[in-house]
């Protein structure tokens, strides 16, 4: 991130220009030689310098995402996903990628903290062992264990052991973006809390009740690709999945939808109720919208699914079991299982339970692991105040965050990425997690903190894990299975098995007014406005507020950076007579926050949304003081969605840094589509005179008899999420530049995803387009070169050479994609630790050179250089660039389009391919396959 | 008038000389620093004075003994610890010149070697196909066998690496050859260049000159 010195005055100038003077004429030495250090020890098998793979997984919420993570010289540079892991099948999320920088974050806590003050872990030890020994007098009575949801056994089973040994200690867990209402809605269908698992590769017509699967729910990455499994118009046997979304806040689900309605959040339960009688009874549905999702339903028995979100009520969920079950669906496109993540107490109930223990004094010794109650607990449970109360309070956590201000005690944690651990993932399937690097900031894990409350005083997480893994394998088979799940990443069979689900005593038919209230929202006089809160894409519920790679990542359908802000549609803007980036207060019972306005063509009339996750105190110096904070309005009553809001304008302005400043086409056919009864009857729509005959040119056509890359990116499958965008900048070590250097217009980033409204605006067609350089055949940017610093490699790649750039600039000004980025200034930090982050293999850039995207080329010379070893050539799929295998649905495919049978030039022989901007004649490499919904044909697309 | 004295025409000339001579002094001594370090040809002073003539050339251990990675990886590997004390655990087991290894191999302290070849960041090469496609190590290392401290024998410059880059022919050598410390190019190498070239299936010469090839 940049930050400028601030302003030198004329003397202190002319000081440092004649020091630096003299430094130059006197300082004649070189530098001094670069050392090499040996190992101690030679490694069989392994070859110095070439990258290592680790498979593990990350957690969130207690729900696990298998990854890959790349160590090169022992240092992790890159998260891929892991193959083998049934929620990644190879791809990520965006925040995966960056928890690479949340790891080597020079902003991490360092030391152990006594009242502010650096202490060190004997004097924590010290204090505990003190404190203990007089609680297991009393029974452990007033201790407290506070966690985020864990699914791990290890972890649960050293809790059981406290719990054990102090019976009158309890333990409680938090979570801001919980799946309460999730756990409680199958407890009202079933009897018992489960946890649905969807397969949406066998879901035709699929219903979401505001429940963001593609963007937000566990397990969305193997969602987003099962869904395009029946998102495939080429492939004409397959049918083509039909998606209805009703939401408020357009989602990435809502914004891939066939069909979407926009509501207010209160308002979906009546929406599910009137569904389930129209389902169950017939007749007719209130509107056509309704009614022809109801029809699709009905005539998809056996291969459709409804689903609710994680905002919408318990109610609306047994709406939607009691719906899948009418049509014959559990089973089939749904299935239930025992949750993951534990929950002996919903984790809302819980924490609150906690909070009103510790206003009652009855918490003498508080241990908080890995949380941040203070920032993100409900307004209502005043947690910080509560926290006064606690006489010894101990936090644990990546950062000296605002809970970790407010406790007696901070101990930094290990990273995910440096201690061992297990986890289960959104179907029950489990991961040994192992480190990749000692603890970079002498972080301890939750496992050697809660060894010291049983009295382990020499806790190594390894040998904890190890333990329970000895249990479930047996002595035998130890070695062998252990080995084989650190190899794979998965412990084999582990899924759980699917519950046999008999529907409870009485559970439909709640009436609306029923559905409308409950563990949701809270109710209040019809007309008033709503506020709806959202996890943050990126930020999510604020963890990742110190991560400048997340923070910089524009939000799928905001386009925002670096700030949040009060999101509703255009005509409740102006029936308040307010515009984009004004400031207005938000008041809801009592509490106030205030955020600028950010107009969101789709966003549900009469509500107005935030996103939680922003307004952190104490977040480093990334993550501090942006946006602002939804906490302040959230309470554990309403934590979804609240009637009542009252807005009022300040006339003050905060300025928003949004990337794209533009949404509509006008007119012109930059993402072509079309619904998918059109394409059957046209299928060369996408075809332009430009596509079908490239225009006479000027230049020679050059040939390129090797190999000649080329990309292809499908629109029917691209949902948006941008996790392109992020692994891209994490391959290539892009910098950020923060919200100033955004707001002229110079973020780095090299593929971007550009939205696209078109239609009216309170429900337009929402298409994204990743754009990365073109690889333009006939480059505009070379021509203009003067120092032939932009030009063509032997296979087709235009490649940049950064030695040779001068900052002219004119190549970013010749460019009709507009995906050059110039470093203005060094926006690369000299911060030794982040040098030990970047991947080695590709050139860091300096102050006044251009940049672009390379397709990878490290990963392209890298792959021909170990075919060339062997004396073949490559094959298709060997070259993976970072978007390619990132990308959660597959949208993008990179190979040799010299290759006949390569996997690139079949997408490209599809009659939906065309190029970006092809009139131009530019004849660009990365071409398009164009978007498909399945609408009716006369439809907009 | 004449406004100058001849002595001073004189004083003033020499002046000019002067600073012509400052100024070529300077871009001698600027050339000086940013050229690598060491300059080719010096002696590179290690803690351990370890002999490559002594090992190769006189104990004839092979170069991959040691550097294991040649083969198969962009960095050739410096030996770890333990290849070393694989017989300086039975040899010379007092010697003081060793006391830097035997401590570090205890674990007392760290040895580093100062590096003798060293690229730029931004420059990426790769030994493994260097070896693969038949240039030997003494093509761009010279006699190491000969070295008792080991010196850089190659510029390192740009136009150093192209001038192989653009016609590889010069240098290539059979697969047999080259870990060969004394190979030198026969009299018909020019044919056997050629003959080699599709031997080894080497890319063209645009592929090889492409800036692509090396930066990244």
């Amino acid at each position: 991130m940049l930050d400028l010195p601030p302003l030198m005055d004329r003397r202190e100038a002319m000081k440092l220009m004649s020091a630096a003077l003299a430094l130059a004429a006197g300082g004649c030495a070189h530098p001094p030689l670069d050392q090499i250090v040996p190992y101690l020890e030679g490694q069989e098998g392994r070859d110095y310098g070439e990258p290592l793979y680790f498979a593990t997984a990350l957690t969130q919420g207690g729900y696990a995402q298998g990854i890959l993570a790349r160590s090169n010289m022992g240092r992790p540079t890159k998260i891929e996903g892991n193959p083998r892991h049934p929620a990644s099948l190879g791809a990520t999320t965006p925040i995966e990628q960056g928890r690479i920088l949340e790891l080597w974050d020079p902003g991490r806590s360092r030391a152990v903290l006594h009242d502010g003050e650096i202490a060190s872990w004997d004097e924590l030890m010290t204090m505990l062992t003190a404190r203990l020994a007089r609680l297991q007098t009393s029974g452990g009575a007033g201790l407290r264990l506070l966690t985020r949801s864990s699914s791990s056994p290890t972890l649960l089973a050293l809790i059981d052991a406290v719990l054990a040994r102090y019976s009158q200690a309890r333990w409680h867990h938090h979570e801001p973006v919980n799946r309460d209402n999730v756990h409680e809605g199958a407890r009202l269908a079933f009897g018992r809390p489960l946890e649905p698992v969807y397969h949406f590769d066998r879901a035709v017509t699929v219903l979401s009740l505001e429940a963001d699967f593609l963007g937000c729910m566990p397990g969305k990455v193997r969602h987003a690709r099962d869904y395009m499994q029946l998102r495939r118009p080429d492939d004409s046997r397959s049918p083509m999945s039909r998606l209805y979304a009703v939401e408020c806040m357009p989602s990435l689900t809502g914004a891939n939808a066939d069909y979407r309605l926009a509501l207010p959040s209160s308002r979906i339960g009546a929406v599910a109720a009137e569904l389930a009688a129209r389902l169950s009874r017939g007749g007719k549905a209130s509107s056509a919208w309704l009614e022809s999702a109801a029809a699709d339903l009905d005539s998809h028995r056996g291969s459709s699914l409804i689903l609710a979100g994680e905002g919408q009520p318990a109610q609306v969920h047994a709406l939607a079991h009691d719906m899948n079950g009418r049509l014959g669906n559990i089973g089939k496109t749904v299935d239930f299982i025992q949750p993951p993540v534990e929950i002996r107490e919903l984790a809302g109930a819980s924490l609150a339970a906690l909070a009103a223990d510790m206003h009652a004094g009855r918490v003498d010794t508080l241990l908080i692991l890995d949380g941040n109650p203070v920032y993100d607990a409900p307004a209502d449970l005043e947690f910080a105040r509560a926290l006064e109360r606690v006489p010894a309070s101990i936090h644990h956590g990546l950062l000296v965050d605002e809970t970790a201000q407010r406790c007696a005690w901070h101990v930094p944690a290990a990273h995910e990425l440096e201690t061992w651990g297990d986890a289960r993932a959104f179907d029950g399937t489990l991961t040994i997690q192992q480190p990749l690097i000692a603890p970079l900031y002498g972080g301890k894990s939750a496992i050697e903190l809660l060894g010291l409350l049983i009295g382990e005083l020499g806790y190594v997480s390894h040998d904890v894990v190890r333990a329970t893994w000895r249990q479930r394998f047996g002595d035998q088979q130890l070695e062998q299975r252990w080995r084989e799940a650190l190899r794979t990443g998965i412990v084999a069979d582990s899924a759980s098995a699917f519950e046999k689900v008999t529907a409870a005593e009485n559970p439909t038919a709640p009436p609306a007014a029923h559905a409308e209230r409950g563990a949701g929202g809270s109710d209040a006089a019809p007309g008033e406005l709503e506020i709806v809160f959202r996890p943050d894409p990126f930020l999510w519920d604020g963890r990742y507020a110190q991560v400048a790679w997340l923070q910089e990542l524009p939000r799928p359908l905001t386009q925002l950076t670096w700030d949040n802000a009060a999101m509703m549609c255009p005509r409740l803007a102006a029936q308040l007579g307010v515009q984009n980036e004004e400031l207005v207060e938000l008041e809801l019972e009592g509490r106030v926050a205030e955020a600028p306005v950010w107009i969101v063509p789709g966003h549900a009339d009469g509500a107005v949304t935030m996103m939680l996750g922003w307004g952190r105190t104490s977040a480093g110096t990334v993550g501090s003081l942006r946006g602002s904070s939804a906490y302040a309005l959230r309470s554990s009553r309403a934590p979804w969605f609240a009637r009542g809001v009252r807005i009022t304008r300040t006339g003050r302005r905060r300025p928003l840094a949004s990337v794209q400043g533009h949404h509509g086409m006008e007119g012109r056919d930059i993402v072509r589509g079309a619904s998918l009864a059109a394409y059957r009857v046209n299928s060369g729509f996408a075809k332009k005179k430009a596509d079908i005959e490239p225009p006479e040119s000027l230049y020679p056509d050059v040939p390129y008899p090797g190999y000649a890359w080329g990309m292809s990116i499908d629109l029917t499958s691209c949902i948006g999420c941008g996790a392109c965008t992020i692994a891209c900048q994490a391959e290539n070590n892009i910098p950020t530049v923060g919200k100033q250097q955004v707001l002229v217009g110079r973020e780095m980033h090299w593929i971007r995803v550009d939205r696209y409204d078109e239609g009216p605006p309170s429900a337009p067609r929402t298409a994204f387009q990743p754009v990365p350089c073109m690889q333009c055949e006939h480059a505009p940017c070379e021509a203009v070169c003067p120092v032939e610093a932009s030009v063509h490699d032997a296979e087709g790649i235009n490649v940049q050479v950064y030695n040779r750039c001068i900052g002219t600039r004119f190549c970013e000004n010749n460019c009709p994609y507009k995906v050059r980025r110039f470093n203005f200034f060094g926006y690369t930090p000299n911060t030794p630790i982040l040098d030990a982050m970047r991947n080695p293999d590709v050139t860091v850039r300096t102050r006044g050179v251009m940049e672009k995207c390379n397709y990878c080329l490290q990963r392209v010379v890298r792959a021909r250089i170990v075919a060339d070893r062997e004396n073949r050539t490559l094959h298709d799929g060997e070259v993976v660039t970072a978007c390619q295998a990132v990308c959660p649905t597959q949208a993008i495919v990179f190979g040799d389009l010299n290759d006949p049978r390569s996997q690139v030039r079949i997408a490209k022989s599809s009659p939906r391919n065309y190029a970006l901007l092809g009139d131009l004649d530019t004849r660009p490499r990365t071409t398009y396959l164009a978007r498909i919904v399945n609408t009716a044909a006369d439809e907009p697309v | 008038m004449q406004v100058f004295s001849p002595g001073l025409v004189l004083a003033l000339k020499i002046g000019a000389l002067g600073a012509l001579a400052a100024v070529v002094a300077g871009l001698f001594l600027w050339r000086r620093y940013i050229a690598l370090e060491p300059a080719m040809g010096d002696p590179v002073v290690q803690v351990v004075p370890f002999s490559h003539k002594h090992h190769v050339g006189d104990d004839g251990i092979d170069c991959r003994y040691c550097h294991t990675s040649v083969g198969h990886s962009a960095f050739a590997g410096i030996p770890p610890l333990s290849t070393c004390m694989t017989c300086h655990s039975q040899l010379f087991t007092t010697a003081p010149v060793l006391a830097p290894l035997r401590a570090a191999f205890a674990g007392e302290r760290t040895l580093s070697w100062n590096r003798v070849y060293e690229l730029p960041d931004f420059v990426y090469f790769d030994h493994s196909i260097h070896i693969a496609k038949g240039i030997g190590c003494s093509s761009c290392h010279g006699r190491v066998d000969q070295m008792p401290l080991t010196e850089r024998q190659a510029p390192l410059t740009m136009q150093w690496c192209l001038g192989c880059h653009k016609d590889p022919e010069q240098q290539l050598r059979p697969p047999t050859q080259i870990f060969n410390m004394s190979w030198r190019p026969p009299a018909n190498q020019r044919e056997l260049g050629h003959r080699l070239r599709l031997f080894y299936h080497l890319h063209s010469t645009r592929l090889l000159t492409s800036c692509s090839t090396c930066h990244h």
